[in-house]
This record gives structure tokens, sequence and C-alpha cells, in this order.
């Protein structure tokens, strides 16, 4: 495949907090319609690497390139959000005290978001559907009217993925979303991702390994700010750096 | 299916918005007009005036609620707004008294003993009553204009934009009751004696100024529940939630705030207008730190994000400390304060907090909210 393929390329990024280098150097880039998972150990950057890429962090030298070919560097969230950027937040977050319809309508993607305009604004019947199957993709049907807050912390997480589909991404970056879930949301969670995988470019940070293995392709494995391999699970797991990192850690990643 | 879910404001409070409107707008003028004076239904022309001055602070509160209740951005300086709308239409009103006043001059009073001879220049549109009417509105939006542009756009948040209103309202003070200011100083503007025409101290034209306040009080709240119950609404609601995630879902938090800020001080503005013909005086105490603080108490007493809840506030504290002044004039500040150490500590959600547990207790739970989700396996 060639550059004219990649949805996103990083190029030598880097993040340097008062001599703290989050990020060195580092290279990273997605190619159309893959669902790309990141890993590596505590403080590797990943989370980093995703606030970089939707405008939360500026770095310090380096380019983001989105798309057909615009640098992201330098545009503010809001911008890059609506150049097609979803981000889904760690912590769930979301409004709690919307409902779960409010908490969607407010994320559908439309063409201006100004204070005008959303005052005067009323759901068309199209946007109306598409919420509609977004509950469905997140399985929250049956949960339209209930305030927010008062979900279960699998079902905010739900939620928050389904209002980052409504703002039509095409590309979305997943910061652990299956941490704090039980084993049956775990999985319920890889399968709408992988389903989602096939509309829009994906990039996972994970630490849980079954997870990863469910649900990966190729795995990028980050360390001390940059990339230190890229394959498959089993070519990583196969790796000899990789290897030193998670056991010099005593954490075995297999 | 899926119906934009109203939260708390459903028909019931359509319902008796329409029976308080009609109780304050027709009963209680009614009450101030037709009953004997010795009869226990009359409403004194005191009482009324009483009314009319709570009911136009109770806009000032509504102001304050749609930002902080609902947008989460406390404001400690709506009483300047809340000031530039009184004394614009002070002005009006002082430029009125003409040769009726103490010295005879066309001048107001303060400036004959302050040895102004000329009418200052920023006194010219006060000659006329659009001047007064659309300064009271426009200066305080402007100002809240250019003041939240620069405070929203630089992201200055939380306690740091309360501490800065505050400081707004000190300054206000300072510079209001200077002499040089040429708006009468610490003595403020008092004196009036008419209005288009109106003789201020006639109890008609009180009872006017009072249907003319539940009026604007009633378009007040019109609006507010318009922009609530907007996308729009939500958006404010959402900031308070969670501002970073308003952000990656393509809005830009600071419009919306500078939006709402500026409805609020235009609300204030309002509010000051309709207050100086009632109570005929306006002076820098009415507009420093403690009055801006004292709204501050009203909401968080009748129940912040709520808009009814704002406006009983405003009513109840103020009813509150007309009685309680005339017993203990001393105890005031520490009953105010003592009440919202209570609220904040033990009902957080206010007056209408407090009432929506008691009629929940009665009636089976309504399944807005509830309880923790069990989908865990």
């Amino acid at each position: 495949m060639t550059d004219r393929d990649l949805i996103l390329n990083c190029e030598n990024v880097v993040v340097d907090y008062d001599g703290f280098k989050a990020l060195n150097n580092c290279n990273f880039s997605v190619y159309y319609n893959e669902l790309r998972v990141v890993i590596g150990p505590n403080g590797a950057g990943k989370t980093t690497l995703l606030d970089v890429i939707c405008g939360k962090t500026k770095p310090t030298s380096g380019k983001v390139i989105f798309d057909k070919g615009i640098n992201l560097v330098g545009k503010n969230a809001e911008d890059i959000t609506k150049l097609g950027v979803g981000r889904k937040f760690q912590a769930p977050s979301i409004y709690s005290n919307l409902s779960v319809w409010q908490n969607l309508d407010l994320s559908v993607k439309r063409a201006s978001k100004g204070v005008f305009s959303t005052l005067m604004g009323r759901s068309s019947p199209t946007e109306r559907e598409r919420i509609d199957e977004t509950l469905e993709t997140i399985g929250l049907s049956d949960h339209v009217h209930d305030r927010a807050g008062s979900l279960s912390h699998g079902q905010k997480q739900w939620l928050e993925i389904g209002m980052v589909i409504l703002q039509d991404p095409s590309l979305l970056l997943v910061d652990e979303p299956v941490a704090g879930m039980s084993d049956k949301e775990t999985e319920q969670t890889g399968r709408l991702l992988t389903a989602l995988s096939e509309k829009q470019a994906i990039v996972v940070i994970e630490h849980d390994m079954d997870f990863v293995r469910q649900i990966a392709r190729i795995v990028t494995v980050l360390a001390e700010g940059t990339v230190i391999c890229e394959g498959t699970v089993e070519t990583v797991q196969a790796n000899d750096r990789v290897r030193e990192i998670y056991l010099g850690r005593a954490k075995v990643a297999h | 299916m899926p119906e934009q879910v109203v939260t708390h404001q459903g028909s019931r409070e359509t319902l008796s918005f329409y029976a308080v409107g009609v109780l304050f707008l027709i009963v209680v003028p009614l009450l101030n007009v037709l009953p004997a004076e010795d009869s226990w239904l009359h409403i004194s022309d005191f009482r009324l005036n009483q009314f009319g001055k709570f009911l136009a602070f109770a806009i000032l509160a509504l102001g304050l609620d749609l930002i902080w209740g609902y947008c989460g951005v406390l404001s400690m300086g709506q009483g300047v707004f809340f000031g530039f709308g009184a004394y614009c239409m002070g002005m009006y009103l002082s430029l009125q008294i003409g040769k009726e006043s103490v010295y005879g001059s066309d001048l107001p009073d303060f400036m004959v003993w302050t040895q102004v001879k000329e009418l200052p220049l920023f006194w010219y549109p006060f000659k006329s009553f659009l001047g007064g009417f659309l300064g009271a509105i426009l200066v305080p939006v402007l100002f809240a204009t250019i003041f939240g542009f620069l405070a929203f756009r630089s992201r200055i948040k939380g306690v740091y934009f309360a501490i800065i209103t505050q400081a707004l309202a000190f300054a206000a003070w300072l510079v209001f009751n200077r002499n040089e200011t040429r708006l009468g100083g610490t003595n403020g503007l008092t004196d009036f004696k008419q209005l288009l025409g109106f003789r201020l101290s006639d109890p008609s034209t009180q009872r006017g100024l009072y249907i003319l306040t539940v009026l604007a009080l009633a378009a007040s709240y019109m609006l507010c529940r318009w922009i609530i119950a907007s996308r729009a609404g939500n958006v404010l609601i959402a900031i308070r939630d969670s501002e970073s995630r308003v952000t990656f879902s393509g809005y830009t938090p600071w419009m919306y705030k500078l939006f709402v800020f500026v409805v609020a001080a235009g609300l204030a503005g309002l509010s000051g207008m309709l207050y100086v013909p009632q109570v005929g005086i306006i002076t820098p105490a009415q507009i420093g730190v403690l009055p801006s603080l004292e709204v501050v108490i009203w909401v968080a007493v009748g129940g912040r994000g709520t808009l009814i809840g704002a406006i009983l506030g405003a009513v109840a504290v103020n009813y509150g400390r007309s009685v309680l002044t005339n017993y203990f004039p001393e105890a005031w500040p520490f009953i105010l304060g003592g009440l919202f150490v209570i609220v904040v500590t033990m009902f957080p959600d206010g007056l209408v907090g407090m009432i929506r547990k008691l009629s929940e207790r009665k009636k089976p739970h309504r399944p807005l909210i509830k309880a923790e989700g069990s989908t865990a396996a």
C-alpha cells in the first residue's frame, strides 16, 4: 500500500513536558478502514498520542497528516472533530443530566454547531432514524429516556461510543474501552468495534490482551514515546524488544 | 418512537405557570383596587409596590439561573448589569424632574451641588424615554458582550470567572460612588417625579408598573424556557456536565457561555429598569459585591437549574427579608448567610427540590431517574 491509502500519518511527533518526552519522534500511520490496536506499558505515550491527534495536546514538533493531506497540528479540537476525527475518552465522558436520546442528539454531525442554528434546530426525520439505528447498534434502545448518569458503567461507555459514531468520523480514536467491563460486556464491545471498522478507521488503545486478540489485526507497540514494533499479535509477541519491555516490568504479554 | 425527553418541565409546570400568572397579573391588582381598605382581602399600595419590586428581582434571578444553574458558570457580578439598567432608567427619570427639583434647575439636584453647570454629554440620550429604555437593555448587553468575550475566549472558568466577576462588581461600585462619574456619587439618583407624564407618587402609576413587571417577568420566563427547551439548552447543560466532551462533539463552549451571559445581562438590565421607578432610588449600594451575591443566594434557595426555582427564591428571600428586618434588623445578614449555608449543605436543589421530593413521596416513582442499570453479567 502507498501513502495515498493512509488516513493518518504522524511524522516525528514530539511532545515535551519540560524535558520529559511523552512522545519522542513518534511515527505512526493508519490505513483507511483499518482497526488498529495500540498497546504498551503505562507511560508509553498511548493516550498522549491520541490527545495529539484530536487536538487536545499541542505537539512540540512533528506533523499529523489526516485524510487528504490536512495537517492537524495547530488546529483546535472543535475543527478537528468537524474534519472527521472522533474521540472516545478512557473514563466515560457523557452528559449525566441529559437523557440518552439528548446525549446522542447533541452529537449528531450537523452543518453548523453555532449558537443560533442550535437554538433553532430541530432533529430531522433522517437524524431521528440515525439516532434510532445507533441506539440499536449500542444496545441502548430500551434506555432512550433514561438519564445518562443512571446507566451502568458499560452502558455509559457504549453511549459515548454511540455519540462518537453519530459524528460520522472517518477516524475513530478509542481509549481503553473495556476497562472495568464484565467479560460479556467486553466481548460485546469487541464485536461492536469490529463491525464499526467496516466503515471507518479505528485506533484502539488497550491493555487487556484477551480483548486485543479478539479484535486486532495489526498491533502497534509503543514504549517510551516511540513505536518499537508493529505487526500481527503473534509477530509482536515474538519480538524480543517487546518481551524485554514487558518482562522487564514483570508483566508478561502472552 | 423516541421523543426528546423534557426532563422536568411537563404540562404541569405550564399549567401552574398560567395559574400563577393570572393570580399575579389580575387577582393581585384587583385585590388592591376592589376590597375596602380594612378588608382582610385588601392588598395595600405598599404591599403591591413591594411585590412589584420582588418580581423585578425575579427577572434578575432568572438570568443568573440560566448561566449558573444551567450552564454551571457562576457570575458574581449580576448586580453590575442590574445597575446599568437601573441607572439608565434613573437618568431618564432624573431628567424628567425638570423645574420641580429642589434647586429649580433643569439639571438634576446632585449636579447643582457638585457644581456641574452643563449636562454631561453622555446624559443626552437619556432625555428621551426611548434612550432610557434602550440604554437599560443595550448598555448591559454590550458590556457583557465585551467582558464575556474577553473572559470566555481566554478560557477563564469556574472559580476564576466567579472571582473576576466579583472584582467587576467591586470596580463598578467604586466607579459609581465617585462624584466625577456624574451619576450622583454615593447618593445615587432619586427624587423622581414622573414617567412619561404619569406621576410616580400616584397609586395607579405604581399599579401600572406592577402589571408591567408581571408581564416582563412572564416574557422573560418564556424566553428562558424556550432557550432551555431548545437543543442549545441541552448544550448548556452538557457544558455543565462535561465541557471537554462538548468540544469533541464539535461545539465551541465559550460561544454558548457568552450567549447566556449576554442574555442574563439583558434580563438584569430589564430588572433594574423596572426596579427604579417602583423603588424611587438607585445608589451604588444596590450594585456592588453584596447585592450581586444576594442574587446567587436567591437562586440557590429557590433551586438552581429550575426556572421556577429562581423566581420562587427571589420572591421568598426578599419577602423573608421584609418581614424579618422589621423584627431583627441587625440579624438579617446572619440569617441570609445561615440560610445559604443550610441550603447548600442540606438542600442542594433548594425549595423546588424539596417540593419535588415531597410530591414524589406521595406518588409512584417517576421513571425519569432509574436505579443503576444492571447489564453486568
